[in-house]
């Protein structure tokens, strides 16, 4: 019976046989835990439509898009838009003003928490440790908008209380809001202002799971409290100091979008224009869309481009990274 | 030993000055616009640092809270706040569930899919038009749905599900419990106090919610609270400079009474929900 061609025949009918089999299996195991893959069903739609949709509708940034024809009907129109930007010094200005602000909250903003952090670790009276701890953080929790009321009120030029107090130095008034010169610091200031707090708030949960033994350990051998902070508060806080950095430097491209958006005015244009408001002011309000999503495009790669690398240095020097 | 014991003394008392000035810091600027709010106007125009009304009104309140708009607003924030943060919350728990099962075939692609998005995005305009497209625009729903899960609050949720003992999820299977009913009957009722802490995130963003509004709601009749407040204080402003027809300028008392109608529901339930926010830092700290 078993003739060449009976075994070929078998085999050739076997095959298929295997694969079903193995899709059965497939399928038995995504049917015994069928709830566990439903209760994903509501999230894996909204990332798609909310997300993974726009991710592939940045392809307008390459088209002449119009509402009309979709993006799928647009005409494609390659590199233009990007060689139109690139040669456009509004452009080049709102970069500057991006990378600008954001190192100046880099370079301002990212300290000061652990410095409060170090300084809140040496405080052994608990309840005044719990009670600054719980007011600095309080800004964190309010709207930008009702921090800029709250900035409306405090720098007002003729009777906010940071002006009368400059007045009695015989300095001022100041437009902090409307003066091309401070206004930089203004938002540098309310950013820091806001948020310190909740950056201690961190740094202050890492500390909580250092070993106390260590300290015992440490004191035992002499050391001082300015050595116990450089030896075991601040190493057991470094993989944190590492993620918030790599984090802050993958968005460097972010320069307080709500913010700006809720404190600048044409006054100050020049000095707080950034991507994101740009981008708000040429796409929303004025419906050049291709052009605005090649701008917000070109923001998302230099982010993604600037992640990769401070996790691969984070890596690099020995620490977990992001991903 | 006595230069270095008077040395730490010194420090400690540097250290409560220091921390206790950043304490005033942070809690004059409310300090401050709630006085102004008290006062009446013509206090407010003579420049002065206010650490008490001198003469005490309730005038900018009485007129703030006859406005119709400021009530639609709270109605339109409340709405957004409740029906928001709930639907967040159900999407958010379903998720993260079965993504905290690291055994489960699939989840570490999706899960890498998700996080994904914090890194990369197709930008403002795609999401806009994304927003438009389903219809969203000036409706409440723009408020809620485009944001619904934030991928940071399903991390955190993911990570508490992981330190539950699974041997506990176990035992209920053998009892003939569903995934389902595990997820409700076992896990939640164990993970209260994460549920709250993230029940909490998504409140507070959805109080505080502004920016998509801007994006998305240009009929002022749906406008939240934030953008009623932005309104009052900036709009009228900008009116006026442009010569528009508006020339009526309101008054700071009047102002600041709304940035105080704005952030005394926050202020006054801080005190009470500020420890799960700990606990939700802590979560974070913990992940990496």
């Amino acid at each position: 019976m078993s003739t060449p061609e009976n075994k070929l025949v078998l085999s050739k009918v076997s095959l298929p046989d295997k694969k079903v089999l193995r899709k059965h299996a497939a399928l038995r195991y995504v049917w015994k835990h069928r709830y566990m893959y439903l209760m994903l069903v509501p999230a894996v739609i909204y990332y798609i439509i909310y997300h993974y949709v726009p991710m592939y509708g940045a392809v307008i940034a390459f088209k002449d898009f119009s509402i009309t024809k979709g993006i799928m009907g647009s005409p494609w129109a390659g590199f233009e838009h990007f060689q139109y930007l690139f040669g456009l010094d509004k452009f080049w200005r709102v970069f500057w003003n991006t990378v600008q602000i954001s190192l100046l909250r880099l370079v301002f903003g990212f300290p000061l928490p652990l410095i409060v952090a170090l300084l809140l670790n040496e405080v052994r009276r608990q309840l005044f440790k719990r009670s600054i701890q719980t007011i600095i953080y309080l800004p964190h929790f309010i709207s930008w908008v009702i921090l800029g009321g709250l900035m409306v009120n405090l720098l007002a030029l003729d009777s906010g209380a940071v002006n009368s107090m400059l007045h009695g130095i015989g300095i001022g008034p100041i437009g902090f809001m409307s003066d091309p010169t401070y206004f930089r610091g203004t938002l540098i200031g309310s950013m820091i202002w806001k948020e310190f707090g909740w950056g201690t708030v961190i740094y202050m949960a890492a500390l909580a799971a250092v070993n106390p033994q260590l300290y015992e350990a440490a004191m035992m051998d002499g050391a001082n409290r300015w050595q116990r902070m450089l030896h075991i508060t601040l190493p057991g806080i470094k993989s944190t100091i590492i993620i918030l950095l790599i984090l802050r430097l993958g968005s460097m491209m972010e320069a307080g979008f709500e913010q700006i958006l809720i404190l600048y005015n044409p006054a100050v244009y020049s000095v707080s224009d950034i991507i994101d408001t740009y981008v708000y002011r040429i796409g929303v309000t004025e419906g050049q869309f291709s052009i605005a999503a090649a701008v917000g495009l070109f923001k998302s790669v230099i982010n993604f481009t600037l992640l990769i690398i401070a996790n691969r240095l984070a890596r690099m020097t020995g620490e977990q990274g992001i991903y | 030993m006595h230069s270095r014991f008077y040395g730490s003394r010194l420090f400690d008392g540097f250290n409560v000055i220091i921390l206790t000035l950043l304490g005033v810091i942070t809690l004059y600027p409310f300090w401050d616009t709630l006085v102004v709010s008290l006062s009446p106007l013509d206090d407010n125009l003579s420049s002065a640092v206010h650490l008490f009304p001198r003469h005490f009104t309730l005038a900018a309140y009485d007129y703030i809270f006859g406005m119709k708009e400021l009530w639609t607003s709270y109605g339109v924030t409340i709405f957004v706040t409740v029906v928001g943060t709930l639907i967040s919350m159900l999407f958010t728990v379903l998720a993260a569930y079965p993504l905290s099962k690291s055994s489960l075939k699939g989840t570490r692609v999706i899960m890498f899919l998700f996080v994904f998005t914090m890194m990369f995005s197709g930008g403002i305009i795609p999401t806009y038009l994304v927003v438009k497209n389903t219809g969203l625009m000036n409706s409440v729903w723009a408020l809620i749905i485009p944001t619904v899960i934030f991928t940071y609050n399903l991390i955190l949720m993911r990570t508490f599900f992981q330190t539950i003992p699974e041997s506990l999820e176990d035992s209920a299977k053998i009892d003939g419990c569903s995934d389902v009913g595990v997820l409700f009957r076992i896990v939640l009722p164990l993970s209260l106090p994460s549920l709250a802490t993230i029940t909490l995130f998504y409140a507070v963003a959805r109080w505080n919610e502004y920016f998509n509004a801007i994006f998305y709601i240009t009929d002022h009749d749906l406008w939240p609270l934030q953008l009623f407040l932005r309104g009052m204080l900036f709009q009228n402003e900008a009116a006026y400079m442009s010569g528009g027809e508006s020339t009526f300028l309101l008054g700071p008392s009047v102002k600041m009474a709304s940035v105080m109608a704005a952030a005394l529901p926050i202020l006054l339930l801080y005190p009470f929900f500020q420890k799960y926010f700990v606990k939700g830092a802590m979560l974070g700290a913990v992940k990496e």
